[in-house]
């Protein structure tokens, strides 16, 4: 390990700064990302109502830095772990720093992903959106300055004043557009289960230290706590981060934020936010904690899957296009959560290789989920700019009107649907491989149950495809259900390079598996003590995680197949025959008098999941009479869980403040009684 | 990689692009003796298939270039699995770019894409039978999987060529488990295939339809492929049943004289097997959409208990 650049240094302090040669990556990136994405906040409030100066030049400058500091955390993943002290904060309380091959892996998504979402926000914003421009741009780059620094944190403290940052100035993202009523109720929400995730993250911390009160990262890794202790610490963990990343029953929030949210913000949040409480739950439970049980594992994989199952069901009903998404985020999240608890079920019998194949898939799901959610969040802002419609029921066929952003959607859609040769796939492929392996545990119970599991997993996957059928066939496909969509728009030049980039990433990830594994390997070198890097490379260009006789999978040869047949049919019916083609109306049977209200609608779309997974929701159907004359037809679906959980816990909460309300009676000589009667009780203290 | 990697490689292409509609042909015939019929000829797939190709194709207005990139892409998948798919030999060069699972996801990206372009065209049709074909789907997959599992639990690999290999050399051929998998296999086949119980392959313009309506808009070349690629899709699942089933006959590296007898046996065994798909298809009758839930479902549980019950004996 070794010591910071600019920051330790006691006696030759000046000169040494300026010696840029003597930099680490760490130095790097805290001075010019870090720093640079405050600047460019601050610039932003300086400049407020100049729209052009923070679109056209901050915005890019912020996405520049992204790229950057994927760049750094890159080479910083294969380097050693680098510290650094910084003298900022409370007096005797510095913040611990420290970059290791896990947060390089965190910071690498935060920059790639942010590079792109900043690029396209430069395209993105409008005048008079709620929040002026200059002030959103301070909150976006504090907010991306914050998300960095938590996964570099390397004590509590640091930990918890960036985590509350990042919430805060999410919160203020969400509400940008704060005159309306349900936005500002969306951020009151998440600003709520922000609050309590953060609370059990703190006892979490205060658990870890064993009351040696020294809470850095190091004094909790040197700290051997008891089974009942660590079981506690972990568990406070899993429901902190749980909070944020939205497992079920804490989603709740998830599909009322992401959607009120402009929708760089939304991908934002989306595609990188939650991969931070990702990265807490591993670096709590594979870095912090020295003992881990099969147990906790047990745990997360049902809570995962569970988690899954309940936000892909929950997507396929969804008419408003950003709930669907922010429902979708929640099944890939119960996914990647699924693939660590499988990696710690392992990794508690000391099956290291397979515990590393889990954690590789849920780290590939990681970084695939974060490009596509984001290309398909800022599709959804292009798509609302151009029809100003968010409920998939006023749009269609928009493909004749944004036929740009419809194929780069495509391209999001087959990604998330984990679909061959897309990125999606890749780590699916790598879970369904390592539950492969499940019969191999030593308990008998676990061998039976886990291999089920495995179908749940490929439940969640067909149904995502499901999803994204209805997604993308109900907004570009078909014909416009309203007269306005037709003078839709397509996507700007700022929006078509950022939306590229993140495109770029999914296709990269699909077809270079080997490649990106050998990026994850020093994590999971580092958290497990084994990788897949060395298998993998073996055997080239084809993904080969144990063997090839044993499993393999070539992307490249896959796409090369397909492409090929197509293109030899293609040119065969063309050599062959002849490419004449007719144009003529649709023929639907015969039926002359089709119009755009015959279509299926998203509520069409999703009657057969209502159906099949009828327990799953709480459903109000108003259903019209035969005699209607003007016949109307509801239904509204929610989540039981606000039913159980958060209703009654409001009920709850209210009662207490009313009880509590008693007290204040609002006259004078009440209060003072009050006064009176601590005055005389603590004079009774006082003199036993 | 050899010579006569190369070679069965591009045999078994030909072969299934050849015989695939003759399957479809066969099928046809023997459901029409069964069901007391004039059956059509063998050829007749050809005969249609050429028809096609010579006609205009018809395309709707309003129609994106996804509707008419589609066919072809939907023929590229069933090509390309039909290729890794080991029937006639296990000596397949381009067989290590999909194991079972990425076969799983090749006809899930067909079934994807022929979805997206039935929804294309917006007439009511179309849209509900996108809507029915990825219920269908979703339904179907894990079921499929689940099949796969259990064979590759037996065979420890995912390798299509490796589970043939391992599951033809096996000592005591019969497993329990795959009994209940090749129940599971059969009843997620009819499915997929959008045969009798679950779809009628010979409706036409009936509301209960569900490959009908999704390529009802296409017409000549486009239809072609896409009747085509059916009918591969069909030698493809046959030739996965019998790869896991019945794995005996199938060629193996560096036997050029056990790959000219494989195909006979190939063609042998799928003959039996259409004349099985066209007794099961006239024995049953086809059932309400919303019961094909139910119908999958006990598939999927089949093919669970199958995988239950390998582990419980392995153990």
């Amino acid at each position: 390990m070794r010591g910071a650049g600019p920051w330790g240094l006691k006696d030759d302090g000046f000169d040494k700064v300026m010696d840029l040669t003597g930099w680490l990556r760490l130095d790097w990136i805290l001075v010019a990302v870090v720093g640079g994405w405050l600047l460019i906040g601050v610039a932003g409030v300086l400049g407020l109502r100049r729209f052009t100066f923070v679109s056209r030049v901050l915005f890019p400058a912020g996405g520049a830095l992204g790229l950057l500091l994927f760049g750094l955390a890159l080479g910083a993943i294969f380097g050693a772990p680098e510290v650094a002290v910084l003298p900022i904060g409370l007096p005797n309380l510095p913040f611990h720093l420290r970059l290791d091959s896990l947060s390089a892996f965190f910071l690498m998504v935060i920059g790639a992903v942010s590079a792109g979402i900043s690029t396209f926000a430069a395209g993105y914003f409008r005048k008079a959106e709620g929040t002026p421009p200059g002030l959103l741009c301070l909150e976006y780059h504090v907010f991306l300055a914050s998300m960095a620094l938590v996964v570099l944190a390397d004590d509590a403290y640091a930990f918890m004043v960036m985590w509350e940052t990042m919430a805060l100035s999410s919160y203020f993202l969400v509400t940008a557009n704060h005159r309306v009523p349900e936005v500002r109720r969306a951020g009151y929400l998440y600003l709520t289960m922000a609050h309590i995730g953060a609370i059990s993250i703190l006892l979490c911390f205060g658990v870890l230290q064993a009351n040696t009160g020294d809470y850095t990262f190091d004094n909790m890794r040197a700290q051997n706590l008891s089974p009942f202790w660590a079981s506690v610490g972990f568990l406070l963990a899993l429901l902190g981060f749980g909070a944020k990343a939205g497992l079920v029953p804490l989603h709740v929030w998830l599909p009322e934020a992401h959607p009120a949210a402009p929708s760089p913000v939304s991908a934002l949040m989306s595609g990188v936010m939650l991969k931070t409480a990702i990265y807490g739950l591993l670096r709590v439970s594979f870095d912090l904690l020295q003992t881990r049980f099969w147990w906790w594992g047990g745990l997360l994989l049902a809570l995962g899957l569970a988690t899954a199952l309940f936000g892909v069901v929950f997507a396929a009903v969804q008419v408003d296009m950003k709930r669907l998404l922010a429902y979708s985020s929640v099944e890939n999240i119960g996914l990647v959560i699924a693939s660590i608890g499988l990696a710690l079920i392992f990794s508690g019998y000391g099956m290291k290789a397979l515990a590393a194949l889990a954690l590789t898939a849920a780290l590939y799901h990681v970084a695939s989920h974060a490009f596509f959610k984001s290309l398909l969040f800022l599709c959804t802002g292009c798509v609302l700019h151009a029809t100003a419609e968010r409920s998939l029921g006023k749009l269609g066929g928009l493909i004749r009107y944004m036929p740009w952003v419809a194929w780069v959607t495509l391209i999001g859609v087959l990604t998330s649907a984990g679909l061959p040769p897309l990125g999606g796939f890749v780590s699916e492929w790598l879970l369904l491989q390592s539950f492969l392996f499940t019969p191999g545990l030593p308990d008998a119970l676990l061998n039976m149950l886990i291999p089920a599991a495995a179908a749940l997993v490929a439940l969640v996957a067909a149904l995502a495809g499901y999803t994204m059928v209805k997604f993308f066939g109900v907004i570009f496909l078909g014909r416009p259900r309203e007269e306005k969509l037709a003078q839709a728009h397509d996507a700007g030049a700022w929006e078509r390079v950022g939306m590229l980039w993140l495109v770029l990433g999914c296709v990269a990830l699909g077809l270079a598996p080997v490649q990106f594994i050998q990026i994850i390997d020093p994590v999971t070198q580092q958290l497990l003590a084994a990788g897949l890097g060395r298998t993998v490379a073996a055997s080239g260009w084809l993904l080969a995680p144990i063997s090839v006789e044993r499993a393999s999978y070539g992307p490249v040869i896959f796409l090369i197949g397909v492409a090929a047949s197509f293109a030899l049919a293609f040119l065969m019916v063309r050599w062959f025959y002849h490419g004449r083609l007719r144009r003529s109306p649709a023929w639907d049977c015969g039926f002359p008098w089709q119009n755009a209200r015959m279509q299926d609608t998203a509520e069409g779309f999703g009657q057969p999941i209502r159906q099949i997974f009828e327990p799953f929701f709480v459903m109000r159907r108003e259903l019209p009479t035969p005699f209607d004359a003007r016949p109307r037809y509801r239904v509204v679906v929610e989540d039981h869980f606000w039913g159980w959980i958060y209703l009654p816990l409001a009920a709850l909460a209210e009662r207490i403040a009313r009880l509590v309300g008693l007290l204040q009676q609002g006259r004078i000589s009440i209060y003072l009684l009050y006064s009176f009667v601590t005055l005389i009780a603590m004079l009774l203290v006082v003199k036993r | 990689m050899n010579i006569y990697g190369v070679i069965s490689q591009a045999l078994e292409i030909v072969v299934a692009l050849a015989l695939a509609p003759l399957l479809t042909g066969w099928v046809n015939q023997w459901r029409a003796w069964l069901q007391n019929k004039s059956a059509p000829s063998l050829w007749q797939p050809y005969r249609v298939l050429h028809k096609l190709f010579n006609k205009d194709s018809v395309v709707a207005d309003h129609a994106s270039p996804l509707f008419r990139a589609v066919p072809y892409i939907v023929f590229g998948c069933m090509a390309l699995a039909s290729s890794i798919v080991p029937t006639l030999s296990t000596d397949l060069p381009l067989a290590p770019a999909a194991d079972a699972i990425a076969l799983v996801g090749l006809f899930a990206l067909a079934r994807v894409f022929i979805s997206l372009a039935a929804m294309d065209i917006g007439t009511s049709f179309g849209s509900l039978g996108a809507r029915r074909e990825m219920l269908i789907g979703f339904l179907a997959e894990p079921a499929l999987l689940m099949v796969l599992f259990s064979a590759s639990l037996i065979s420890k690999s995912t390798s299509l060529t490796t589970m043939v290999e391992a599951l033809a050399h096996q000592e005591l051929a019969i497993y329990p488990a795959l009994a209940f998998a090749g129940v599971a296999f059969t009843m997620v086949s009819l499915a997929e295939n959008a045969r009798v119980p679950v779809d009628n392959p010979a409706t036409h313009l009936e509301l209960t339809m569900i490959h009908e309506a999704l390529i009802l808009e296409y017409s000549g070349r486009h239809l072609a492929l896409i009747e085509w690629a059916a009918s591969l899709k069909l030698f493809a699942y046959s030739c996965i049943g019998l790869a896991l089933f019945f794995p005996w006959g199938v060629a193996e590296a560096d036997a050029p004289l056990a790959l000219l007898l494989a195909l006979p046996v190939l063609v042998g065994k799928l003959a039996i097997g259409g004349f099985l798909l066209a007794v099961l298809e006239t024995l049953a009758a086809k059932m309400r959409i919303f019961r094909v839930p139910e119908f999958l479902a006990g598939a999927f549980l089949l093919a669970v208990i199958g995988m239950l019950v390998h582990i419980l004996l392995a153990t």
